[in-house]
């Protein structure tokens, strides 16, 4: 297990090294630098537009950029955004909870609907509640995040006015950020309805972005289980006499559940990606629109220092993946 | 290190922010976007000034409310010397500074806080120029390093300032945000405590709000400063819900959760208008949108065939199309909200015939091929600048000019157009001051030529000589004759196609009383009731 862990952790090293390559080609590749965008129509003299380039360090060889890059991050300093001047690191851990929350909701959500729905439908093959969840899963996994959202906002929140529009907390309630996150911080302030207030906040948003991976989890749980249904253990336990939901509980789940886990973590990606339209559809105050926002600015340290900050999460949460497996079917813990 | 104004001004406002002042009046506004800070010297965009200059600070001079004309701030009177260089400020007496957690005032304001805001930025060697990453683009965009020779403080209610020469949209430079006025007191402080930074960070001011927290991606929080100079604001707690979408800002309107709302989306004015609780205000903007030729390339450089491609673009269905009801036809290079429009210029009529005659006076029967350059981004002046150009395109190859539309990234399309690298694109312009020098001179004046403002590279003597001697002048009456002749010249010359001038509009809650809205497209609180 040791030396397993050892290997994973060592290909890390290359992928990050390759996500800082890649993030750092790519917005040099894209035409405009951030000195134009910044003054906008308002004009600027050439040498001033040279003026600033230096301030910023923009005007050194690429290489020279990269290089110092890669050098600053691996002590921990990411830059300072070119528009407000904060540092990128403290700018992430800001807004990183409240998109760890949403994300964490979404999954839960995805998960508790998701997991039912598949086992459900692969009993009940090809009856209608099969066809339903197959029909449902579709439509949620072609759903455009933004007129979905907007959808719900509509309904829920203008017509209904169940939920709040947008944002993760109302602005009557004034809770101090000690965690990040809202609803561990209402209750550590003992606020109640301000507890209340940012569950209802969440609901839409995690609806939103948890339609997809929910759409992954049924199919994937399905197929999973149609093939383990199958298998001669099943057959056997179920020849013993064990109730039929024991078999599909106990017996088959466990082993239909590996695939199911492993697709699980793939939607973390899915997710941090969809976070990027759900926030800025729902104003929350999270890594997705915070990127948005530098991607538009050409906002360099912001975009790098986010791309990269992502793809280490995206890394870490596949190899908890790995490790996982390991835990549900002993079989991958043993080879190797 | 940094620290967080956020988490700072967090721990601050528990007890500024408690419970029994949520019965007071809380105005919310659905704003669009993050200010890039609270020191309107060092920044450039109006998101910015919303949050910043038009709640905490104020200024010498101020435009009144709704429109461009200007009027005394914390200067009660000014008078210009003969020679046009001298302005002199009479300040006001009694002006209290706003309070936070490190800083109480000990003093009132004074001439000293006018004095060390302007060395901020204009003295190179001044403690605080370098503070912040020390950029004052503003400043510097409108030349005042140039413009200004000396500061000077005559007595500590007497402040004046000696120009180079003499140059009369200066008063209504001094209207503009980057020139809010900064306590001195509390700069002297924060640089013995070594915290200059504090100065951007957790502002100072004599304005109407006070901030109280910033939280980013999700709300700021003002509540009213109660010993404003001009009265207590008529709402107590003022509060910035950033929305970055137009449909969830208006959703948000509707659900109650905002009483007021930026930028709505042109489409959805029709039903804004229809909902019985909301009610949208609406004024013309201090915009033009346009088309330029380059006129430093051939055949741009032939009168008549700039006229005739003028002749041949239908503006009226153009800005029907673009704008929905939204915008006017443009016919001078500025808008009839700024002083010294002239009415009596009338517009080249729609006359494709008449356009393909001057075409072949011009030595092209059969028309050209020209590019025509688009926007990539919505503005005010052009919210869709890639469908504008196709219907261009559409009435100019009815004479037979073909045009190939070309666009680019934003910041690739400004750069290559500072290089003059296009033949005729659209571009436009939101006014800073309400001065008509900051459209003529600033936008067809022989110093903008190859850069991003004067686009029409067009340095023509007769039109330069008017504008300048305008500047120089601070007798109104003559500026104005001069503005007028001025027009009348880029009428008979034609290096731009006048399109637009676009309407703002503010749509907000039936409860909410007296928000005007600025022609300078900034957002202004004060003076706002709620029922």
């Amino acid at each position: 297990m040791i030396s397993f862990l050892l290997k994973r952790l060592a290909l890390v090293i290359p992928a990050l090294l390759g996500v800082s390559l890649l993030s750092f080609a790519l917005i040099h590749l894209i035409p405009g630098d951030p000195v134009t965008i910044m003054v906008g129509e308002r004009g600027l003299t050439p040498q001033r537009h040279a003026e600033m380039l230096h301030q910023l360090g923009l005007d050194k060889p690429l290489w020279q950029q990269f290089v110092m890059y890669d050098w600053n991050a691996l002590h921990g300093n990411l830059g300072t955004s070119i528009f407000t001047r904060t540092p990128v690191m403290h700018d992430f851990l800001q807004r990183f909870p409240a998109t760890v929350e949403l994300s964490l909701a979404a999954i839960l959500f995805a998960i508790l609907i998701g997991l039912p729905a598949g086992v459900l439908a692969a009993v009940k093959r090809g009856s209608w509640i099969d066809h339903t969840v197959m029909t449902a899963s579709l439509t949620g996994y072609s759903m455009p995040i933004f007129w979905w959202g907007l959808l719900l906002i509509l309904l829920f929140s203008v017509q209904l006015g169940w939920t709040p529009v947008s944002g993760r907390l109302s602005p009557e309630f004034w809770i101090t950020p000690h965690t990040g996150f809202m609803l561990i911080d209402t209750l550590r302030a003992g606020d109640y309805d301000a507890f209340k207030d940012a569950l209802k906040h969440l609901i839409l948003p995690a609806i939103v972005l948890g339609t997809i991976p929910l759409a992954v989890i049924a199919r994937m749980t399905r197929s999973s289980m149609l093939e383990v249904l199958g298998e001669d253990y099943v057959r056997t336990a179920r020849a013993k006499g064990a109730s039929p939901w024991r078999v599909i509980l106990v017996h088959a789940l466990r082993n239909a559940l590996i695939p199911v886990v492993t697709v699980t973590g793939l939607q973390v990606g899915v997710m941090l990606a969809g976070a990027i339209l759900t926030e800025t559809i729902f104003s929350w105050p999270g890594i997705g629109q915070w990127m948005v926002q530098a991607i538009n600015q050409r906002d360099y340290p912001v975009v790098q220092g986010g791309i990269l900050l992502i793809s280490s999460v995206i890394i870490l949460v596949n190899l908890l993946v790995d490790l996982t497996y390991g835990l549900i079917n002993p079989r991958i813990r043993h080879t190797r | 290190m940094r620290k967080s104004i956020a988490a700072l001004a967090l721990g601050a406002s528990l007890a500024a922010f408690s419970l029994p002042a949520l019965a007071a009046k809380t105005l919310v506004y659905c704003s669009e976007g993050n200010p890039n800070g609270f020191q309107p010297a060092l920044y450039t965009d109006g998101t910015t000034f919303d949050a910043s200059s038009r709640t905490i600070y104020d200024r010498l001079v101020e435009f009144k409310p709704g429109s461009t004309e200007i009027v005394p701030g914390l200067a009660t009177s000014w008078d210009v010397s003969a020679d046009g260089k001298t302005y002199t400020f009479h300040l006001r007496r009694g002006v209290k500074f706003q309070t936070n957690y490190g800083f109480t005032p000990t003093r009132d304001f004074d001439a000293d806080d006018v004095l060390f805001t302007f060395n901020r930025m204009l003295d190179k060697n001044n403690p605080y120029h370098m503070v912040s990453g020390g950029t004052y683009d503003y400043f510097d965009g409108m030349d005042m390093p140039k413009m200004i020779k000396e500061i000077k403080k005559v007595d500590p209610y007497t402040v004046q300032f000696i120009l180079n020469v003499p140059n009369a949209p200066f008063l209504a430079n001094m209207a503009m945000d980057f020139a809010s006025i900064d306590s001195a007191q509390y700069a002297d402080k924060l640089a013995k405590e070594n915290k200059k930074q504090d100065l951007d960070l957790k502002p100072i001011g004599t304005g109407p709000f006070e901030l109280v927290a910033y939280q980013p991606d999700s709300m700021i929080r003002y509540k009213a400063f109660a010993q404003y100079w001009r009265g207590k604001a008529a709402i107590d707690n003022l509060v910035f819900a950033i929305t970055p979408n137009a449909s969830v800002r208006w959703a948000k309107l509707r659900a109650g959760e905002c009483q007021i709302m930026a930028y709505p989306n042109p489409t959805d004015i029709a039903a804004m208008k229809a909902d019985k609780a909301i009610k949208v205000e609406s004024k013309p903007g201090l915009n033009v949108g346009y088309l330029a030729f380059n006129t430093e390339k051939k055949p741009f450089d032939n009168l008549d065939v700039r006229k005739a491609l003028y002749m041949a673009i239908n503006k009226k269905s153009i800005v029907d199309a673009i704008f929905q009801g939204t915008g006017t036809v443009a016919v001078n290079p500025m808008p009839p909200t700024i002083w010294s429009y002239n009415k009596a210029i009338k517009d080249y009529s729609y006359d494709p015939a008449e356009a393909k005659k001057l075409l072949a006076k011009a030595g092209y029967p059969n028309g050209f091929e020209t590019d025509l350059w688009a926007m990539p981004v919505s503005r005010p002046y052009n919210p869709d600048a890639r469908r504008m150009a196709v219907m261009i395109q559409s009435d100019w190859a009815k004479i037979g000019v073909k045009a190939k539309i070309v666009t680019y990234e934003w910041g690739e399309y400004l750069k290559r157009l500072g290089q003059a690298e296009h033949q005729t694109a659209l571009m436009g312009w939101t006014g800073d001051n309400g001065d008509p020098d900051n459209f003529l001179n600033t936008l067809l004046g022989c110093a903008g030529v190859h850069t991003t403002q004067n686009i029409a590279e067009w340095c023509y003597q007769p039109f330069q000589k008017l504008t300048t001697e305008a500047q120089q002048t601070s007798d109104v009456a003559k500026r104005t004759k001069l503005y007028e002749q001025a027009q009348e010249v880029f009428h008979q010359q034609v290096p731009w196609v006048p399109i637009d001038y676009s309407t703002d509009f503010m749509p907000m809650s039936t409860k909410v009383h007296g928000y005007k809205i600025q022609p300078t497209g900034v957002h202004v609180f004060y003076g706002v009731s709620l029922q």
